[in-house]
């Protein structure tokens, strides 16, 4: 590339591929720099659930437009990607939770997107795996899982036939004036977007990324056994916990006939190594909604950070105070399911044609630290 | 020393001795193929002493066993992916 | 004290540790004896071997046979059996957990009926009649000989021993075996029983192809093609240290191999290492290094030390193994684009060329992915394209999510 890109992105995980994607399209000249490989870091490390969630109005917006992009490309994904659109299951165990999953369903149907409630007979028979005694759930029958890397690898690829340049191995130690200082020496750009998951803080200090540790287990081939992605109707108690850590049941199936068996989420910073206490925790928890589970093989287990934020909504957009620098990371966990959303957002922004949603609640304003502000 | 004893295999009875594998008891039979491969392609035991999981079969019920250290014992029935 | 792996390195530092400590041998086969003294009937055993098994017998050491040791740290190791699972704390583990064998992958290698060389002694050792069967050994190292004696003692009609390495290494490594004289009278031995058997050097099978219930095998030399139809094609190119459960303690492994200093301590306080899993150096050499581990584990240390002359002998065995049975160039292009690499996930080479090391190709091809946890692809990548080996992660070995639960629980407690 002989002139200077118009959009460095920092990151090759599946929101800086997203983003590159969407920005190449656009007609911007991109490069993206990866420290490491493209997908390596905090994707990898994911489920690869692609859902519809309620936490918030913004996150139903961003987790349902990104859903709608993805459907739009699906008959262009190669298998290698294993979309499937499997759907997801919020299991309701009691019928106070059942309560709840009746205002889940009103809540999407208000959306215009498709919720179908589930009484005790209609989940034994969609899922006959999971314990008899539940009250019911909501089947979300558009969510879907995917193999994240191998997505990660086709929307670089995409922006690659657009004219972006992908660099693995090089390392953005800074941001300077009017680009990035890396380990392969200074790079000047028009804009830079950093997005560097739970490394962004690296970078923008005044950007509040905290690591969310979650453990992973997945299992030998048991084809069959589990057809939709099961969520307990918990999991957002779980996911709103931001100091003690918790597990909820979570169980995907994968293409492979493989099972993965989450979630836990535990506030300890950057410490990636296995917790006894809570891998033993989450496991249980799987077993005691899905009884049949406890004689299958897991074969591997590991754990991940996700880069979540105070207020559960990820940064988009213009970094305050620093000219030229832009952000999009702190998905938390729905950064497979809001890489496309995120991405289409970014290139709008940047090229001044106005996102298709609002991008108002992402904003970096919102709750960046203001500068003399300590973070610690 | 090695006492005569009877396994099921795949529904079909066949003799073995104490003190075999259950692998060695199907090679004996001249069973080669074990399972199948996730895309479907026939396969067989390969290293002997657990490391491959090609030999893997479905004992009493118990899926993914190891044939190859599983010792034979009178009656057991294993169910191959063959 | 716990022992994993109950080979002749197992055997020796349970032997020498049982009179002060309490052992528990752990081993993944139901018997003891590991991969040299495999048996069913200890008779058929040679003398040294058998003395051996009655030490232990003596020793007072419990052996726990059919268990897959799932996790490892400091002081504690979670094990799984058929019959139930738990966690033992123990002052002291000794890794002894051998070696496996090398495959390469050629057209053809996945088919049944195509084993590995320490895999079809093995199923011969556990019962598998052989008679009557033709057998074709192809592949690199000393382990071709002695499992063609087995195969001819057995009574199966061994085509051919098929040996990659050309005849001038063989001579050469031949030669320095008279340092290691109980090696080389073994290797005389062997040579002697096969001895109506063809044995060609400097040739290898490109490829095996399934016909009619044969296996119909192409063997190479030179610009020579020979087609051979047998029942059973064992290969193998060399053996590798199992070191998994050295990388999921944090010891050091460098090159390969678990890193010890003279008293068979690891980088880990508390956990010995001891045997091939240290270095490929043979039987003699692992019952050495058990016994000084053994030693160590009961508080004794340095009576009985590994002679720095003999160390070096068996530093000499294990180069001269690399640089004599070095794998020839034409071995590392056999593999197609379409031929499986990872068989556990059917990953074809034309797929892992396009990555840039095992990590990569994990994460987008899912080599390594499976069961095995890249035990078997892992060294073949090294030697096809030069990738290091990743470590595996917990469990080690498959265990169901019962297991992992009660073992988190155990495991757990102790943290807190």
């Amino acid at each position: 590339m002989t002139r200077q890109p118009d959009l460095l992105v920092v990151g090759a995980g599946v929101v800086g591929a997203a983003c590159a994607m969407y920005a190449a399209e656009s007609g911007l000249r991109v490069v993206v720099l990866e420290r490491d490989l493209p997908a390596g870091g905090v994707t990898s490390a994911g489920m690869g659930h692609i859902v519809a969630m309620d936490d918030s109005p913004a996150q139903l917006a961003l987790t349902a437009y990104s859903r709608g992009l993805l459907a739009g490309l699906a008959a262009e994904l190669p298998p290698s990607v294993e979309y499937d659109r499997c759907g997801t299951i919020w299991v309701a165990a009691t019928g106070e939770e059942l309560e709840g999953a009746r205002g889940k369903c009103a809540l999407y149907h208000a959306h215009g997107l498709h919720a179908e409630l589930l009484d005790a007979r209609a989940l034994t028979l969609a899922e006959p795996s999971l314990r008899r005694d539940l009250a019911g759930g909501v089947l979300i029958p558009e969510d879907g899982v995917l193999y994240q890397p191998a997505f990660t690898r086709w929307l670089l690829d995409r922006a690659r036939r657009a004219g972006a340049v992908v660099q693995s191995g090089v390392t953005v130690r800074a941001l300077s004036r009017h680009g990035v200082q890396t380990s392969a020496g200074p790079m000047a750009s028009g804009a830079t977007l950093i997005a560097a998951g739970t490394d962004t803080s690296a970078l923008l200090p005044r950007l509040p990324i905290i690591p969310r540790k979650g453990h992973l287990a997945v299992t030998a081939r048991v084809p069959g056994m589990v057809r939709h992605q099961l969520v307990e109707l918990g999991y957002l108690q779980s996911a709103h916990a931001m100091t003690a850590s918790s597990v909820a049941f979570n169980v995907q199936p994968r293409r492979t006939g493989q099972l993965l068996i989450g979630s836990s989420r535990e506030l300890v910073g950057p410490d990636r190594s296995m917790n006894h206490d809570v891998l033993g925790q989450m496991l249980s928890r799987a077993v005691a909604f899905m009884p049949a589970l406890a004689s299958v093989d897991v074969l591997r287990v590991w754990t991940g950070l996700r880069p979540a934020t105070p207020d559960g909504l990820p940064f988009i957009g213009r970094v305050p105070e620093r000219e030229g620098v832009w952000v999009a990371a702190g998905h938390e966990g729905l950064g497979i399911t809001t890489a496309l959303g995120t991405g289409a957002i970014t290139a709008a922004l940047l090229t001044g044609s106005g996102p298709s949603i609002d991008a108002a609640p992402f904003t970096p304003d919102r709750i960046a630290e203001p500068a003399g502000a300590s973070h610690g | 020393m090695a006492e005569a004893i009877v396994i099921v295999v795949d529904g079909v009875e066949c003799k073995a001795e104490t003190g075999q594998t259950v692998a060695a008891v199907l090679l004996s039979h001249r069973r080669w193929q074990f399972g199948c491969s996730p895309a479907g392609r026939p396969r067989g035991p390969v290293c002997g002493m657990g490391v491959c999981f090609e030999c893997v079969v479905s004992v009493d019920g118990i899926p993914n066993v190891r044939a190859c250290l599983e010792p034979a014992r009178n009656g057991m029935q294993v169910v191959t992916g063959a | 004290m716990v022992v994993i792996g109950s080979g002749p390195a197992g055997i020796a530092s349970a032997c020498a540790a049982a009179p002060v400590r309490r052992v528990v041998l752990l081993d993944g086969a139901p018997g003891t004896g590991g991969q040299i003294w495999r048996h069913r009937t200890r008779a058929t055993l040679g003398r040294r071997a058998q003395s051996w098994l009655s030490r232990l017998d003596r020793s007072g050491a419990q052996f726990r046979g059919g268990v897959s040791v799932t996790e490892i740290e400091r002081g504690r190791v979670a094990w799984a059996s058929r019959s139930g699972h738990g966690v033992i704390d123990a002052e002291t583990i000794v890794l002894a957990t051998g070696a496996r064998e090398r495959y390469l992958p050629f057209p053809g290698w996945t088919l049944p009926g195509v084993m590995g060389i320490g895999g079809l002694q093995a199923f011969i050792k556990n019962g598998m009649p052989v008679s009557g069967l033709r057998v074709v050994l192809a592949g690199s190292g000393p382990l071709l000989l002695p499992v063609a004696a087995s195969c001819v003692d057995a009574g199966a009609e061994l085509l051919c021993i098929v040996e990659q390495a050309s005849v001038r290494h063989l001579a050469r490594f031949g030669a320095g075996l008279w340092r290691h004289p109980s090696k080389a009278i073994e290797a005389l031995r062997y040579r002697l029983q096969s001895l109506n058997v063809p044995f060609h050097t400097g040739s290898w099978v490109r490829q095996v192809t399934s016909s009619a219930g044969q296996l119909v095998v192409e063997r190479a030399a030179g610009g020579d093609v020979e087609r051979i139809r047998c029942d059973i094609l064992a290969t193998g190119f060399g053996l590798v240290p199992n070191t998994e459960l050295a990388q999921l303690a944090g010891c050091a492994v460098e090159e390969g191999r678990i890193r010890v200093n003279e008293r068979q301590e690891t980088s880990v306080p508390g956990i010995l290492a001891a045997g091939e899993t240290t270095g490929i150096a043979g039987a003699e050499a692992a019952l050495t290094e058990g016994r000084i581990a053994g030693s160590m584990a009961a508080g004794h240390a340095s009576s009985d030390e590994l002679p720095l002359a003999r160390r070096a002998g068996q530093q000499q065995f294990a180069e001269a193994l690399q640089r004599d049975f070095a794998l020839r160039p034409e071995l590392l292009t056999l593999a197609h684009p379409d031929t499986i690499v990872c068989r556990c996930e059917d990953v074809r080479r034309s797929a892992l060329d396009a990555t840039w090391d095992a990590r990569h190709a994990k994460l987008m091809t899912r080599a390594g992915m499976g069961p095995c946890q890249g035990r078997v692809c892992g060294p073949a990548m090294a030697a096809l394209f030069g990738w290091e080996v990743p470590a595996v992660r917990v469990p080690a070995l498959p265990a169901t999510v019962a297991t992992l639960c009660d073992h988190c629980a155990t495991l757990s407690h102790v943290e807190a």
